[in-house]
């Protein structure tokens, strides 16, 4: 803990970044110290990664300037960062699935002629040391494609070590791992950092970076507003300079009619991604669904929706045992999806707003046979206004939105079907506090309204304080069904873990 | 929309009307297009002959209604490369059956027929079998020139007179083959450009992923669009088979070439999403003009066929510089 007084090794002078003339960065000037774990805190869309792929080479700033070791340099690509020793553990790991643990190792290094020799032999027992070094034990020949997530993020640990790298920045390491793996992994980055290289840590979780980190960087809105010994701050201090204003504030449910039963789901199983789930969700009730990544939340979400029907159970929507084949047929019983994944299921990026706003109610636009602009506008026009999406002109590409009006723009397509159920999966991810607060009002005015929600989050003060239950998976499995009143975070990690998670690593 | 506009910090700037010309797709067709009738007007005196330029269109007539159809289908990113090997097996179909005593009408449904069954075929097995319709029509164009070749054999089967000579019944002075396109041309831009079923060619060809999400059935779209292309390439098989005289296995041999050209260079994005019926039909003259002007002008044939590869070259370099530029 005496990394005060450790030499700097990367210093950051206002640097910048804009994509598309918006600033997601402005003016970041930090020194990271070397034998230091650094924490990179915010909310979503504050600027961390951000931060941390101009450091890795993956963007480029547009104002500033790095200095390393005293000397200015300019890392232009990532093969430049990983040259002068600087490595980006990726949120979700980046590798060659069908390549070898060993090759992945070796990736990205000078390995000679084009037409060399490979030499397999050296090349397995150096990664059998460094994988030894880390004290994991996973079979070097084996192909990336098969390992567990938090095995995989070994192997990219072991290749920043492979490489000699003097900063190692880890995006979100933890968040798929359970807590033995988080353990593992907070040991490694502690000897790491015992050999007097830096490690960047950027994380959402507080008790991590406690454990953990050194100092703290905390950003908000593109910038940086702190600076500090971890020791130096109290957790509502950390809050506090990441949301800009108090918890309390920010979060807040409105108290709702609860009335009938508006979608009943009994014994949905798909083998392979969820099995036997039952649950109800009543108008005016928002239901929360948590859940680590990969516990099967989407693949119910996306059967409920007709997407992949599950291929046992049943589904009553009303009271009425319904057969939703395919999404238009959800559609027509009154249900709504707001996908997880926006450019990949919700926009269509190319094409202009209003064209994606009305894209779900083709009887609205067009009552016979042919589309009438003038409505369609009007419906767009009123979504905008309704929803303050921010645009240029109804007619510009969705894509040249920012992601939160994006995610506007595909919530007030499914408002204008009128639904009675509304499955909203991780609808904030990405999107800047401002539209968040934005977004978490607009849920609530909803369940107000007599809607049905389910809301599936991966982050558990938005489920706490929106949630009037919450459902926990787990291994495709329901594991806990809390009330209001008994919904702590502790409560839905413990059902959130894999109980019977074999060795770790 | 004042409090939406202009005080965005994240909107961009709406953008200058020069670029939302420009980025029409058809926009770079109809340049072309005016260029070509300039300059072949100052090549030769004899180029601005309407009657000429009519008639020349006739020859492509029938490869231009496969490409109008053709467009939707690559609008709604899928493609169609067996709709020339369709005509010749369904206009052999159609001459044999009529050769072997079945009486006219008849022997033209089984024609249409055929076509459209050799379009439910490919849609089959791009929608049933998701297979890539680029592999899929790659086989079914062997497939059905083969069965041509296996029907007519090598030789040609003369059609009756009676149905000869489609190309030179004239409607108001104008050829009929140019009239049907022209009229295929409004139906099909009415309906790309003004119907529900047109609105969710482009969506799912902009993202079918997300098209399925929002209701939009997507397999039965572009199923329709493999039986109309079916349908169509039939058509215009008994039209050339009118237009000939005579039937042979090798009837518009390469024409899927001319129609996917047609397409691009009206514009249409070849991965789908973006396109128009007006830019093919534009591109389908801009073709005729350009090659009717290089003959007048007295180019030799090798020459010919340069200019129309770096036509579309040119052509689709200048648009997709135009889309990206406007992208950002």
């Amino acid at each position: 803990m005496d990394s005060g007084s450790n030499p700097v090794l990367l210093s950051a002078r206002g640097i910048a970044k804009q994509f598309a003339g918006v600033e997601v960065l402005s003016d970041v000037s930090l020194d990271l110290r070397r034998g230091e774990i650094h924490a990179l805190l915010g909310e979503n869309g504050a600027g961390k990664s951000t931060f941390a792929k101009i450091i890795a080479g993956v963007h480029r700033p547009t104002r500033g300037t790095l200095v390393l070791n005293g000397q200015e340099v300019d890392i232009a690509n990532p093969i430049v960062a990983q040259r002068l020793g600087i490595t980006l553990i990726h949120q979700e790991p980046i590798s060659f699935p069908d390549l070898s643990v060993a090759e992945n190792l070796v990736l990205g290094r000078d390995a000679g002629a084009p037409l060399a020799r490979v030499p397999w032999a050296r090349m397995l027992a150096e990664a059998r040391a460094t994988m030894g070094l880390l004290g994991v034990s996973i079979d070097v020949t084996r192909p990336m494609r098969g390992l567990s997530i938090a095995d995989q993020q070994m192997v990219e640990i072991a290749r920043a070590l492979a490489s000699d790298s003097r900063l190692i920045l880890m995006d979100e390491p933890t968040a798929p791992l359970t807590p033995k793996e988080v353990a593992t992994l907070f040991t490694i980055a502690r000897r790491l950092r015992d050999e007097g290289r830096t490690v960047i840590f950027i994380s959402h979780r507080l008790e991590e970076v406690r454990a953990l980190c050194d100092r703290v960087t905390i950003f908000r809105d593109g910038r940086k507003v702190a600076t500090e010994p971890t020791a130096a701050l109290a957790d509502a201090d950390i809050i506090r300079l990441m949301i800009g204003r108090p918890l309390k504030e920010y979060l807040h449910k409105t108290k709702t009619q609860v009335g009938d039963v508006a979608l009943k789901v009994t014994g949905l199983t798909r083998p392979g991604l969820f099995r036997d789930i039952s649950f109800q969700v009543r108008r005016g009730e928002v239901v929360g669904l948590a859940g680590l990544v990969g516990a099967g939340r989407t693949d119910v979400a996306q059967a409920i929706f007709g997407i992949a029907p599950a291929e046992q159970g049943s589904i009553e929507v009303a009271g009425r045992p319904v057969r939703i084949p395919d999404p238009a047929a959800a559609i027509a019983l009154g249900l709504a999806f707001v996908p997880e994944d926006r450019a990949q299921a919700g926009i269509f990026r190319s094409l202009p707003v209003d064209q994606n706003i009305t894209a779900a109610v083709p009887r609205r636009i067009a009552p016979v046979l042919f589309i009438r602009r003038a409505v369609e506008r009007a419906l767009a026009v009123e979504a905008v206004k309704r929803l303050r999406i921010r645009l240029a002109t109804l007619r510009q590409p969705i894509g040249e939105l920012s992601g939160g009006n994006q995610q506007k723009a595909i919530l007030s397509r499914w408002l204008l079907t009128d639904p009675q159920v509304l499955i909203l999966d991780e609808p904030t991810r990405g999107i800047d506090i401002g539209v968040k607060a934005e977004f978490y009002d607009r849920i609530g005015e909803l369940a107000a309204d007599g809607r049905a929600i389910l809301l599936i989050s991966s982050e558990l003060p938005e489920l706490l304080a929106l949630c009037d239950r919450i459902l926990v998976m787990s291994e495709g499995r329901l594991t806990a069904e809390l009330p209001r009143a008994q919904a702590t975070q502790e409560a839905i990690m413990q059902a959130a873990v894999p109980r019977l998670q074999g060795v770790a690593a | 929309m004042t409090e939406t506009s202009a005080t965005a910090r994240d909107a961009a700037p709406p953008r200058p009307l020069w670029q939302v010309l420009l980025i029409r797709p058809e926009m770079m067709t109809l340049i072309l297009l005016l260029v070509g009738i300039f300059a072949g007007s100052q090549l030769s005196e004899f180029f601005l002959d309407t009657d000429y330029i009519l008639k020349s269109f006739t020859l492509s007539a029938e490869f231009a209604m496969v490409a109008l159809v053709l467009t939707l289908v690559i609008i709604a990113g899928e493609i169609d490369l067996s709709p020339a090997a369709n005509m010749a097996l369904s206009a052999c179909l159609f001459a044999w059956v009529q050769a072997a005593g079945v009486p006219l009408p008849l022997a033209v449904l089984v024609g249409l027929g055929a076509g459209l069954a050799m379009g439910a075929l490919n849609g089959a097995l791009v929608i049933g079998l998701q297979i890539p319709s680029i592999i899929v029509t790659i086989g079914t164009l062997i497939l059905y020139r083969g069965l041509a070749q296996i029907i007519a054999g090598d030789k040609s089967i003369r059609v009756p007179e009676s149905f000869v000579g489609i190309n030179d019944v004239m409607v108001a002075g104008i050829p009929l083959p140019v009239i049907l396109f022209c009229l295929l041309a409004l139906v099909l831009g009415l309906l790309l450009g003004t119907t529900i079923f047109g609105r969710q060619i482009y969506l799912v060809g902009t993202n079918e992923v997300a098209a399925r999400h929002a209701g939009v059935r997507s397999a039965r779209i572009r199923m329709i669009l493999f039986l109309m292309m079916g349908l169509v390439s039939a058509v215009a098989g008994l039209m050339t088979a009118s237009r000939l005289g005579s039937v042979r296995y090798d009837l518009g041999l390469g024409g899927e070439l001319q129609m996917v050209l047609m397409a691009m260079l009206g514009g249409t994005y070849i991965f789908g999403g973006r396109g128009t019926i007006l830019g093919t039909f534009l591109a389908a003259w801009l073709l005729v003009i350009v090659t009717t002007g290089m003959i007048v002008a007295n180019v030799l044939p090798a020459w010919q066929l340069c200019v129309l590869g770096l036509l579309l070259i040119v052509s689709i370099i200048a648009t997709n510089l135009i889309y990206s530029r406007t992208q950002r």
